[in-house]
């Protein structure tokens, strides 16, 4: 339409300008004649008006003609390349312009493809950099994750707000085994908070302490503290402040270390100390008491004499009793310092042999050592003794070659270090075990005999004339072999759960929930399995399931699952269901022990649940007798599908997770059903984002309207 | 003729209460004060039974123990370690290097008898009468 018109007025200039500029040259001709040849020239021209009109025509069309031209050529197709050029840009990138028309714009089309090709490219090279600059951040992240689940400590990483933005294997583990008794569940986890694992106030004391050693410049403020955890277990942690770039304490780091066993054995050599100084004392002083009455009074009779020899006895024979009991019921305070871990002995050979090799240039070999066989060890004292006699072998016996072997003896390991020929003097080893060791330009205070000692350990020349071989035996105390702990391997393509540290924008969210978004709540999505559907009745939970959702994620690695011994029997029909018998409870905690695990496990979370009423009736019968009180916020996956797809009647578990293109694996086990649930609850989010729900509050009221349009159905 | 004791201690006092307990139950008794007069008096007086201190100046009862071992004419000389320490690692290396006993201080001379004596009949068995 618009270009008709343009078309048009294009033309109408034209041709007007065409007419006008005949007339005028025509009035300019005729102007000068004379008035008969003016009156002649009029009658000539109304004479043949019908071919002027003809020749107008013509004119119009000729008009016509350059003008469609001009903008088939020109300006049609420059309208035509801006409007290409409009779309490549906006909507198919990969798109070129073809152009049609003159030569000229021909040339400007060329132009604008080579200008949108070097646009691409740069385009292109941007967006591989900025996937390269982002994997490499993940992959760093990952390896940092990697790192800290390879920490013989517990780190846990916290915001300002002490919300846990990263959390590694060993402060789960600690935590867990904090928990009451059975119990496997951990409070550590994304986001929660660190004041549910460590006192408030200790936590608050050692920030305190930290900010005044900011105030102070001082250059790495880092403060200690010793912590009681779950009643039972002692654990050390350090804080540590990360900054922002105004220097405000922007998180913390803190490293938790379990010293319960350490302290324990402090203790016990204290209280041996005690023992000893307490119960030696008055046998002693009898002792002397009497000894000195014979020394004294050289003349007293036999019969005098004889008591006072049989107090000595007696007393002396009560104190050496004393004194073997008390060593040997201690005897475990006095074994080992904490510096000592377990050890495979075949590590502890191969980190000799490295040793001896970069220090000395020696040979060695492995004659035989037991895969199966821990030790107690400080591994680089003990690999500086077997260094440090292998030095001495070398240079004063000139031994060429140093093999190991090893195998169990008792309660002990016999670890040999061996060499052939040389024939060793036998107090050559009590000088080496006595005097300093010193290997190359390494020099250490520490004695053989030092090492052997806090080890509990000894050793000793032996020596096979016939095959003409020798060895130092080392006798260690074994270890039992720590189990195999499942190793959480870190995938560096996925993103590990344990940590999150787009946590640290998220701003302290207990504060006005409802106004929050859906997408940066945290939930603890749930389900019970019950030994029937009428708790009013009598029926009772079996097992809770239970799985947290934090930033979007559904966290597989910190959830909840616990079997509760219902104190009834179990219907027959129920375990059709559930598969959950009777005898498998038996052992199991009651609901009054369980409950307050998993509400703890809730702590700060919004509850989501499918069909929601159901398991909240379970838990509302259970308030009094426990004193637990679920007051969350709470979401039912029921009403919200409900609310996505109003015109579908059917919102059963496994409908809508088929709906949503989802797998339902292991149904019908708490934790199954809970997991199912906190998937459909995800692609529930942006279903109802796009009907502009997108608060908690939002949320919540739709599901109230859908919950009462089905009441009244 | 009664049996031959060799005492190598260097602490008086428990030497003293040795050898009047070792001559009164019926044996002949020498005393060494550190392991070379041990290794000395052995060689002179051939002992049956050497009662050896672990913690001796000069040389430790371990090494006179081992020493003793490596001479083949007194591989019938019965060892006996006292020891006021006698952890376990310790008690099984004197043990692993020659020792017949190992006995810790403090200890009841009743026992400490019946162990020599009980040494001593089960060393006469092989070629005794």
């Amino acid at each position: 339409m618009k270009r008709k018109l343009k078309f048009a007025i294009w033309l109408g200039v034209l041709f007007d300008g065409v007419l006008i500029f005949i007339a005028a040259v025509a009035l300019l001709a005729a102007s000068g004649l004379a008035r008969d040849e003016q009156d002649a020239l009029r009658q000539i021209l109304e004479e043949r008006a019908p071919l002027l009109v003809c020749a107008a025509l013509l004119l119009l069309v000729l008009c016509g003609g350059v003008v469609g031209w001009l903008f088939r050529n020109y300006v049609g197709a420059v309208d035509a390349l801006a409007e290409q050029t409009r779309t490549v840009l906006s909507a198919t990138p990969e798109g070129r312009i073809v152009a049609t028309g003159g030569a000229e714009v021909m040339g400007l089309a060329a132009a604008i493809n080579r200008l949108l090709d070097a646009y691409r490219s740069q385009h292109l090279d941007l967006d591989v950099k900025i996937a390269e600059a982002g994997s490499r951040l993940e992959e760093e992240r990952n390896r940092l994750a990697a790192l800290m689940s390879e920490l013989s400590q517990g780190v846990l990483l916290c915001n300002a707000e002490g919300r846990i933005l990263l959390y590694n294997e060993h402060a789960r583990m600690l935590f867990a085994r904090a928990e009451a008794s059975g119990s496997q569940h951990s409070l550590v986890g994304l986001g929660r908070s660190v004041f549910a694992l460590l006192d408030r106030d200790q936590v608050a004391h050692a920030l305190d302490k930290i900010q005044y050693g900011l105030d102070r410049d001082a250059n790495s403020p880092v403060t200690r503290f010793l912590a009681t955890v779950a009643r039972s277990r002692l654990v050390k942690v350090q804080v540590a402040p990360f900054l922002s770039a105004d220097l405000r304490i922007a998180g913390m780091v803190l490293t938790l270390e379990d010293v319960t066993d350490a302290a324990g054995q402090e203790a016990r050599r204290r209280s041996l100390l005690q023992a000893l100084a307490m119960q030696v004392r008055q046998p002693v002083a009898n002792i002397r008491a009497a000894a000195e009455n014979l020394v004294s009074h050289p003349d007293m009779s036999d019969e005098k004499r004889s008591v006072f020899a049989g107090i000595i006895a007696g007393e002396s024979r009560d104190l050496s009793v004393t004194i073997n009991d008390a060593l040997r019921e201690h005897a475990d305070a006095l074994k080992q310092g904490i510096s000592l871990e377990d050890m495979p002995v075949a590590d502890l050979v191969n980190v000799a042999r490295r040793r001896i090799d970069t220090l000395l240039g020696l040979p060695t070999g492995v004659d035989r050592v037991d895969d199966h066989l821990w030790v107690k060890v400080d591994s680089y004292a003990f690999a500086q003794v077997l260094a440090s006699l292998a030095a001495r072998l070398s240079e004063e016996y000139g031994v060429r070659e140093i093999r190991f072997r090893a195998a169990a003896a008792g309660g002990f390991l016999e670890l040999d270090l061996v060499w052939s020929g040389a024939i060793v003097a036998s107090d050559a080893l009590t000088l080496w075990e006595t005097e300093p060791m010193q290997l190359g330009a390494e020099e250490t205070p520490l004695t053989i005999r030092d090492v052997l000692e806090r080890h509990g350990g000894e050793v000793w020349r032996q020596s096979h004339p016939q095959s003409y071989t020798s060895w130092f035996r080392f006798l260690l105390p074994l270890a039992v072999p720590a189990p195999v702990k499942p190793r959480r391997s870190v995938p560096l393509e996925s993103r590990p759960e344990y940590y999150d540290f787009d946590l640290f924008r998220n701003a302290d969210a207990a504060q006005g929930l409802a106004g929050q978004r859906l997408s940066s709540l945290h939930y603890t999505v749930f389900d019970t399995e019950t030994t029937g559907l009428e708790p009013s009745a009598g029926d009772e939970i079996i097992s809770i399931g239970a799985v947290r959702i934090v930033n979007g994620r559904l966290l597989k690695g910190e959830v909840y699952e616990q079997l509760v011994n219902p104190k009834r029997s179990v219907p027959r029909d129920s375990v059709r269901v559930h598969g959950i018998k009777a005898s498998d409870l038996q052992d199991q905690p009651t609901i009054g022990e369980a409950l307050p695990a998993f509400h703890r496990f809730c702590e700060d979370t919004v509850l989501v649940a499918h069909n929601a009423a159901f398991d909240m009736r379970f838990l509302e019968l259970k308030e009094a007798a426990t004193g637990v009180r679920f007051s969350q916020p709470l979401l039912d996956t029921l009403l919200l599908s409900a609310v996505v797809h109003p015109s579908l009647d059917d919102h059963r578990l496994e409908a809508i997770a088929e709906r949503l293109g989802l797998r339902v694996i292991g149904r019908h086990t708490a934790l199954g059903d809970a997991l199912v649930t906190g998937d459909i609850f995800l692609r529930l989010l942006p279903l109802l984002a796009e009907r502009g729900i997108e608060t908690l509050g939002q949320a919540i009221e739709v599901s109230r309207e859908t919950y009462y349009a089905r009441l009244q159905y | 003729m009664a049996n031959k004791v060799l005492i190598a201690d260097d602490e008086p006092n428990i030497v003293t209460s040795l050898e009047y307990l070792m001559e009164k139950s019926g044996y002949e008794v020498k005393i060494a004060r550190n392991g070379d007069e041990a290794l000395a008096l052995i060689e002179s007086f051939l002992p049956d039974v050497v009662l050896l201190d672990v913690m001796m100046p000069r040389m430790s009862g371990y090494e006179v123990c081992q020493k003793m071992r490596e001479r083949a004419d007194w591989q019938h000389i019965k060892i006996v370690m006292l020891s006021a320490k006698g952890r376990e690692a310790e008690v099984n290396k004197g043990l692993s290097i020659g020792a017949d006993t190992y006995v810790t201080k403090p200890f009841s001379n009743q026992e400490l008898i019946a162990k020599i004596s009980g040494l001593l009949a089960e060393g006469a068995k092989p070629g005794g009468t």
